[in-house]
């Protein structure tokens, strides 16, 4: 009871990274709150997942198994989180902010009526005194993001409703294998109770799992343009430079939402995570939601025409001169220099 | 003959979060939402055109759009209108004020359960929030199938859509039974254009808050033409439960806002010249940051 549950995505019998930097960040919860960590995994034949599971720290793993729950659907999947949630009564509930995650978790927070914060960037255990009534709490999960184009960051709270739930986009957190693995003990959820034949409403007539084309999250050099790179042109530069240095190409959500690159590309709050060894940025300003994704890069390079941009603030070498005309001068001088 | 099938879209007006200028922030860091332009929510524009190719494979069908926020969020039905949507409903009341995503598809769905429609559509997520949660929030509020991530709407016949979506990585395509919930994603179709006739016809088009500033002759212009009317509920009009509106009905708190500061830490200041450019390389491929 009032435990800590993480959501297990899984995928081609795959456990998710997300779902595993979850449960790294639920543990230190879990540790700090004193009580357990259970994961929650829907799927076809995935007990013996459990071991794994108990390596990034799950002490219990839930297990429901039937053929009806992969590939992932929302109704069954929704049924059995909101059943056991009903009959563990955890205080916090955390999911991957990927397309699965996003498409049940707020239909579970919707069945239980209790509040779900999108992506956030950091989870912590504070306490908290409510303004009107004065009532205080002494530990509730603190959700906090980005809000508002990235302009202000939001704590949010949630006194009252159980669970607190939270979507954490992959590469957010980090994930860490215990010294010791925790018990991992499985548990069957008896989710034949939970589970009705109206759940099974939407078929599944076709699916298509591509293999990932661009790994950026993997790169350790990445060159990453924004909207100040100024046309789809103008982003063969950012190509030609990444492909010099053997990096690979990312960009800002002003730049995706233009057109200029693939939107697999975007780093971000609202998009990838990346801690690359080096990080140059073409023409991006840094707006939060941009840095949030990109600022544990352990050198950062920006190219700007505007020395005042706020990227310049997290950058250790910040370049002023447009893109055009600094990459060419960037090729030409790796090129000679590295022989 | 056939019973028309209803199509509803949800749609918002959002501060246009992506053209964020200097003066977006008020001194005292908080929003300053006068300085940001209201637009139409981008990913709804996609549902709305979802919406419309469903109209157009059916025939006999009206789409109508259903957005809740103050009275200028009325423009948001009148673009509709402009790009072939019927018309709509405006849900707006002090009451809904301070709501998050659960009282919002709180009072969304009393509203829906009012208007009774056959397919839901909307935008996966509003650019204000990048939540992507009401959509699925008012589907269970309703007790509806939902269809995420919507990207081609394949077919739609008798009782049922096919739809394709987006995948983490990849697509399925699925059946679902109407009614149902759609949420639509930005690589879905762009939504149509304005169309110049549409807009003569509906210029005029107005909520009902908005018809009583006008004059009474406005005012019997819009009466003789009944599709120039947007319904407009109040609160009251939905016969919600009080205690799930607004902040009292919103699970989430903001316990702390912070505007953003960032840590300035020493950054190099280089120019665009060959000197400074060959010694930055030079310096990059030493430290084995490079090659």
């Amino acid at each position: 009871m009032n435990n800590v549950f993480v959501y297990i995505e899984i995928e081609d019998r795959e456990i998710a990274d997300v779902s595993l930097e979850l449960l790294t960040k639920g543990r230190e919860l879990a540790n700090t709150l004193g009580v357990k960590l259970e994961a929650v995994v829907i799927g076809n034949n995935v007990k013996d997942l459990a071991p794994e599971l108990a390596k990034y720290g799950a002490d219990t793993v839930w297990v429901a198994e039937d053929e009806m729950f992969s590939p992932f659907r929302t109704l069954p999947h929704t049924s059995v989180m909101v059943g056991l949630i009903k009959q563990e009564q955890p205080q916090i509930a955390l999911f991957g902010a990927t397309p699965v995650g996003r498409d049940f978790a707020p239909r579970v927070s919707s069945a239980l009526h209790s509040g779900l914060t999108a992506d956030c960037t950091e989870l912590v255990i504070g306490e908290h005194k409510d303004a009107k009534s004065g009532k205080e709490y002494d530990s509730l999960l603190y959700q906090i993001r980005p809000a508002f184009g990235g302009n202000i960051i939001a704590t949010i709270v949630n006194p009252e409703c159980r669970p607190q739930m939270a979507t954490v986009r992959e590469g957010v957190m980090r994930k860490e294998e215990l010294a010791v693995p925790a018990a991992g003990e499985v548990r069957e959820i008896k989710w034949k109770e939970m589970v009705s034949d109206t759940d099974l409403a939407v078929r599944i007539v076709e699916r298509h799992i591509e293999e990932r084309k661009i790994n950026i999250k993997g790169a350790s050099i990445i060159v990453a343009g924004g909207y100040g790179v100024g046309s789809k042109e103008g982003f063969k530069l950012v190509h030609e430079l990444a492909e010099v240095l053997g990096g690979e190409v990312g960009a800002s959500r002003a730049a995706v939402d233009a057109g200029f690159t693939e939107h697999e590309r975007q780093i971000g709050q609202t998009g990838i995570t990346v801690r690359p060894k080096l990080y140059i940025a073409c023409g991006i300003s840094g707006q939060i939601q941009h840095t949030a994704g990109m600022d544990g890069s352990a050198m950062i390079v920006s190219i700007n025409t505007d020395p005042a941009a706020p990227i310049n603030k997290i950058a250790d070498y910040a370049i002023t001169g447009s893109v055009e005309e600094v990459i060419p001068k960037m090729i030409k001088y790796y090129k000679q220099n590295s022989k | 003959m056939e019973k028309v099938t209803r199509i509803v879209v949800m749609a918002k007006q959002v501060p246009d979060t992506r053209n964020v200028g200097k003066d977006a922030m008020t001194p005292e860091g908080t929003v300053n939402r006068a300085a940001l332009a209201a637009i139409f929510n981008p990913e709804d524009l996609n549902a709305l055109e979802m919406a419309l190719q469903m109209k157009d494979r059916i025939g006999n069908a009206t789409v109508q759009v259903l957005t809740m926020g103050p009275q200028r969020a009325a423009d948001v039905i009148r673009e509709a209108m402009f790009r072939g949507a019927d018309g709509g409903y405006l849900l707006s009341g002090k009451e809904f004020a301070g709501s998050d995503t659960l009282a919002t598809s709180y009072a969304l769905s009393c509203a829906l359960r009012k208007i009774n429609p056959d397919i839901i559509v909307a935008g996966r997520q509003a650019i204000d929030g990048d939540t992507a949660q009401v959509g699925p929030q008012v589907a269970e509020k309703l007790g509806l199938p939902q269809v995420t991530y919507a990207e081609e709407m394949v077919d739609i016949k008798e009782g049922e859509v096919i739809i394709k979506r987006r995948l983490e990585r990849g697509s399925e395509t699925v059946v679902a039974p109407l009614p149902a919930v759609i949420t639509v994603n930005s690589s879905a179709k762009e939504c149509r254009p304005r169309n110049a006739k549409r807009v003569m016809k509906f210029k005029y088009a107005l909520a009902t808050s908005e018809m009583a500033a006008e004059n009474d002759k406005a005012k019997a212009f819009i009466e003789e033409r009944p599709y120039l009317h947007i319904v407009e509920f109040a609160a009251a009009d939905v016969n919600p439960d009080p205690e799930q509106l607004g902040l009292a009905g919103s699970p989430t708190k903001v316990k702390k806002i912070e505007n953003v500061v960032f840590q300035a830490k020493e950054a190099k200041s280089l120019t665009a010249d060959d000197k400074d450019i060959e010694s930055l390389m030079q310096e990059l491929i030493a430290s084995h940051t490079l090659g």
